[in-house]
């Protein structure tokens, strides 16, 4: 077997915060910037004889997740405890899913490089994220604990082992965050770990005599915060895996060695073992009595599979289909949910889906790239959008001056024809007054007829820009190029 | 009658009738407290204070007319597993705890302060509630006002002796396996287990989760129905209370229930049952007999060996979960002279924790572990559900379930210690209703020759309080053994 048969094998666990107001279990709220414990209550610090309350928000968040990934919902999940101490878990044992998750048996479809894969979901289930450990650098050995983020909803998306590359691992965890950011589950801000990745890595080297598959050991990577360290350490795995089963043909496989996790240095691009087989956790799991399962009634799980929007990828196929974009506009289009909603509403109110694309690639999509803000923040609503565009439409000012009116609107919030009136844009299309302006034009320009005689169009182009430099950019091109033609033929 | 001897419902009725202050009857107990509890040692703190204060308020709201609580002005004692914000400490007799003051009322203490009742005081127990003695408690044990050499039971030991000894008219107690009607049988007063979910568990500090119920120990059946009438009712701090609504236990109390079945299961008068106790359980059942009760007995196979085996299993997993947090980081006793953080975990949980607690820890600890888990803990849910079937399959046949309450008498102090498996005997015939989450009580029904009480428990079906209740009290009336008083009164009279 020659190494480049060795097919990388990746499963990936991802967990995301859920975007809701307060935590899993109590009612404190879920804040990134407050300062240390003060986002806390008894509830979520663990102290004695305090219970937890179920939060109905994350549940159905989860729920409406598991949906769209196409996932069944059992009509029975419970609660686990699972224990291992550690100072940043209050309770010693996190709240989790573990045999009897809310959502089972699912797929995503990634596209990359315009081929698209498909990853099976394994499960998605609910649990709650653990505080944060701050260890001192000044050499006293000593760390502080920050238990604002215990408690906060944390939804776990674990994938079938579909994924064969680092660059797939990555477009996998980039799928999942814009599917997670469309239906408004989270936010997913990389900078605040609201997204953090844990890949399962080996290689398959070959089929057993008796046809069962031959893997490398499994390494789990913990804690990627990043697609581009979800990619590097996939990449690093990998030609790890390679080296260390070229050094040990026979013994460098799963079932001698089994699974170990990893940690990632992101500054060095390497990883390093954090535990082996042995050390594996046992973490005891076992069913949480403080609270009762969760039996959604079915017609709840309507409700919320109602409350599933249209799907990026089902949208760019209608845009491009129903709509008639351009692959490329259609995905720019539908990347963000928001972006995509807007532009349906310029279409609508333009009733002209390809217009209303070109303005929102070449002058929306640039502002907002420009200002690198999202388009609730653009300052500038698809009615008022849509209503510049129809300037131009009507030709009340030319397309390159719309663009100049879109400026403006973003800049002071006035509406396009508050603009073209204040500033006097509106340009002149009436041909009695332009006539003049272009019998002046070929007066002062005696060759010109002769060129055009020859066929060259260029004098048009020339004969035209004149003619706005005399009517101080106002004369509607269109119009006056009418009248050139028309003149100089005769 | 001397304040100390009324019923918490006939001291109610002076309060509320003006002809007895509740700085009197306060003042009175504190006094029985400071005269009695260095011989009984049922209390781990009080606040005479802030007990003078409340109910000096409850006097003044009263006189101005005011509205006042179902409990007004009446003195309560609080089990130190349920938490209190102001003032009073709570450490459920472990070292791990001790000093701790919680931030937040338990849902009872919320409840007790709405009905304004004066709480004097915290009672003693059994480390974590993890015994039948009230003798592992790092507070020392507790006597029986009886016979002060011998065990009070547990592990609401504290709330049962103060209640025996007329230290407090009532007290809370928490019953995981029969922590509450145990020391009411071995003390000679009413303790009452209510259906799981009945009140709520906030602010318990948590044994075994699936099992825990707060409920009353009393002199007699009405002061019990009053107590639970006060902090019975949904949480929506906790999950697992119920939203079924808790009828008026008082109105009805002495109105018998007829025609009435009880159901005699033989398991109950088995093997290892003491003959004098046996013998009084078989004369209360012959008393309800002699009311026209009908008499019948019922099979209940697995609600006490094998109850009581699977309660072994269960109570110790979801413990060995639930102490995890006790590990010395965020509050409670931290070792000194740790190395590393591992050691500070090893060092402040050995040091913390009695043998009782950490012998529960580990049994919890190996049977939820990889490997044992479906041998243990699923094997005993299963066995779990076949207690409930046979209690559902009684139930179908008869209306109430008797025997005794405990297999024997109050024992020695200190004849049980070194034999924890006797000691787990002790709760053989309680341990079935928390399996199958049915309210159960147990009610004085006469002395040994040795002068030691004896209790009947008497078991219902799920969220029938109410009737349990009427059941206790036919037998109540035609009997006197309320009345009597424990000789560590007429001692120091």
């Amino acid at each position: 077997m020659s190494q480049a048969d060795l097919i990388p094998t990746i499963g990936m666990e991802v967990h995301l915060h859920l975007a809701t107001r307060t935590k899993m279990f109590c009612p404190c709220e879920v804040r990134y910037d407050a300062p240390p414990n003060t986002c806390v209550c008894p509830v979520c610090l663990g102290m004695p004889g305090v219970l937890p309350v179920m939060n109905g928000l994350a549940v159905e968040l989860a729920v409406r997740m598991a949906i769209a990934l196409g996932c069944t919902i059992p009509n029975f999940a419970k609660w686990d405890r699972k224990h291992y101490y550690y100072p940043d878990l209050p309770k010693n044992y996190q709240i989790s899913e573990y045999d009897e998750p809310l959502g089972l048996g699912g797929h995503l479809d990634v596209e990359l490089d315009g081929e698209t894969f498909r990853v099976g979901i394994t499960r998605v289930h609910l649990e709650e994220d653990a505080g944060k450990l701050m260890h001192a650098e000044d050499g006293s050995n000593t760390s502080a604990v920050d238990l604002n983020r215990t408690g906060t909803p944390l939804l776990e998306v674990v994938s079938e082992p579909d994924i064969h590359s680092a660059q797939e691992a990555r477009a996998y965890g980039e799928a999942l965050r814009q599917l997670a950011v469309y239906l408004g589950v989270g936010h997913c801000n990389m900078q605040l770990g609201q997204m953090r990745f844990e890949p399962n890595i080996s290689l398959k080297i070959g089929d057993a005599p008796d046809g069962s598959p031959v893997y490398t050991p499994i390494t789990e990577i913990k804690n990627l915060n990043s697609f581009r360290s979800v990619e590097r350490g996939c990449a690093f795995e990998i030609a790890r895996h390679r080296d260390e089963l070229a050094a040990d043909p026979q013994g460098y496989t799963l079932a001698k060695q089994g699974k170990s996790t990893r940690g990632w240095n992101d500054d060095r691009g390497v990883s390093f073992l954090m535990r082996s087989k042995e050390e594996a956790h046992d973490y005891r799991y076992f069913p949480e009595p403080d609270l009762v399962p969760f039996v959604p009634e079915p017609e709840w799980v309507e409700r919320v599979r109602a409350s599933v929007p249209e799907l990026p990828a089902a949208r760019r196929k209608r845009f491009i289909i129903d709509l008639g974009l351009p692959e490329y506009d259609a995905r720019v289009l539908t990347d963000d949910r928001a972006v995509a909603d807007f532009f349906e509403q310029v279409a609508k109110a333009v009733g002209d889906a390809k217009t209303a694309s070109n303005w929102m690639m070449q002058d929306v999509m640039r502002v907002l790239n420009e200002r690198n803000v999202p388009i609730a923040n653009l300052g500038v609503t698809p009615a008022a959008l849509a209503g510049a565009i129809r300037l131009v439409e009507k030709g009340t000012v030319s397309r390159a001056t719309g663009t100049e009116v879109f400026a403006k609107m973003v800049e002071t919030g006035k509406s396009a024809q508050a603009i073209v009136e204040d500033e006097n844009l509106a340009q002149t299309s009436d041909a009695g007054e332009l006539e003049a302006v272009v019998d002046a034009v070929i007066a002062e320009n005696p060759d010109a007829a002769q060129e055009f005689a020859k066929g060259v169009d260029k004098a048009v182009g020339r004969l035209i820009g004149m003619a706005k430099q005399k009517t101080g950019g106002k004369a509607n091109p269109k119009v006056v190029r009418e009248l050139l033609i028309q003149k100089l033929r005769a | 009658m001397p304040i100390l001897d009324q019923t918490a419902c006939d001291l109610r009725n002076a309060l509320r009738q003006g002809d007895l202050s509740s700085a009197e009857a306060t003042e009175a107990f504190l006094a029985a407290i400071e005269r009695l509890d260095p011989t009984v040692r049922a209390f781990v703190s009080t606040d005479a204070d802030a007990a003078r204060a409340r109910a000096a308020d409850v006097d003044r709201r009263r006189a101005a007319g005011e509205d006042v609580g179902l409990l007004a002005g009446l003195p309560v004692a609080v089990k130190d597993n349920m938490t209190t914000a102001d003032g009073l400490p709570t450490a459920c007799g472990s070292r791990i705890l001790e000093g701790w003051h919680a931030p937040y009322n338990a849902h009872v203490v919320e409840r007790l302060t709405l009905a304004d009742a004066v709480i004097v005081g915290k009672t003693n127990m059994d480390e974590f509630a993890m015994g039948s003695s009230t003798e592992h408690s790092c507070f020392g044990p507790t006597h029986n006002p009886w016979d002060t050499g011998r065990v009070p039971g547990g592990s609401s030991g504290g709330s049962a002796a103060a209640v025996a000894a007329r230290l407090v008219p009532v007290a809370l107690g928490s019953d995981t396996g029969g922590s509450i009607r145990q020391p009411g049988s071995l003390c000679g007063v009413v303790g009452m287990k209510p259906t799981y979910g009945r009140v709520s568990r906030y602010g318990l500090v948590a044994f075994a989760s699936s099992l825990d119920q707060i409920g009353p120990l009393a002199r007699t059946v009405g002061d019990a129905a009053l107590l639970l009438q006060a902090v019975a009712g949904h949480d929506p701090r906790d999950s697992t209370s119920v939203q079924e609504p808790v009828p008026d236990y008082l109105s009805a109390l002495d109105e018998p229930v007829t025609p009435l079945r009880i159901g005699v299961p033989k398991e109950f008068f088995a093997e290892g049952l003491d003959a004098e106790v046996g013998r009084l359980a078989r004369n209360a059942i012959a008393v309800y007999e002699g009311l026209g009760a009908e008499v019948v007995e019922v099979d209940l196979p697995h609600a006490t060996d094998h109850a009581i085996a699977t309660y072994y299993i269960v109570a110790p997993s979801e413990a060995s979960s639930n102490l995890a947090r006790y590990d010395g980081v965020h509050y409670g006793y931290r070792s000194s002279g740790h190395a590393d953080m591992i050691d500070m975990y090893m060092r402040s949980r050995s040091e913390g924790f009695g043998d009782e607690v950490k012998r529960r820890i580990m049994l919890g600890t190996f049977a939820l572990s990889s490997g044992y888990y479906d041998a243990y803990y699923k094997k005993a849910l299963k066995v779990r559900r076949l207690v409930r079937q046979d209690f559902d399959a009684a139930f179908a046949q008869c209306d109430c379930i008797m025997g005794p309450t405990s297999p024997t008498p109050a024992f020695r102090m200190g004849e049980r210690l070194d034999d924890p498996l006797t000691m787990y005997l002790s709760d053989l015939f309680t341990v079935g209703a928390n399996m199958a989450a049915i309210p159960g009580i147990s009610v004085p029904c006469g002395f040994t020759d040795d002068g030691l009480p004896v209790g009947l428990q008497i078991l219902t079906g799920v969220f029938t309080e109410d009737r349990l209740l009427r059941i206790a009290r036919m037998y109540e009336r035609e009997t006197d053994w309320t009345d009597r008083r424990p000789p560590v009164c007429e001692e120091s009279a």
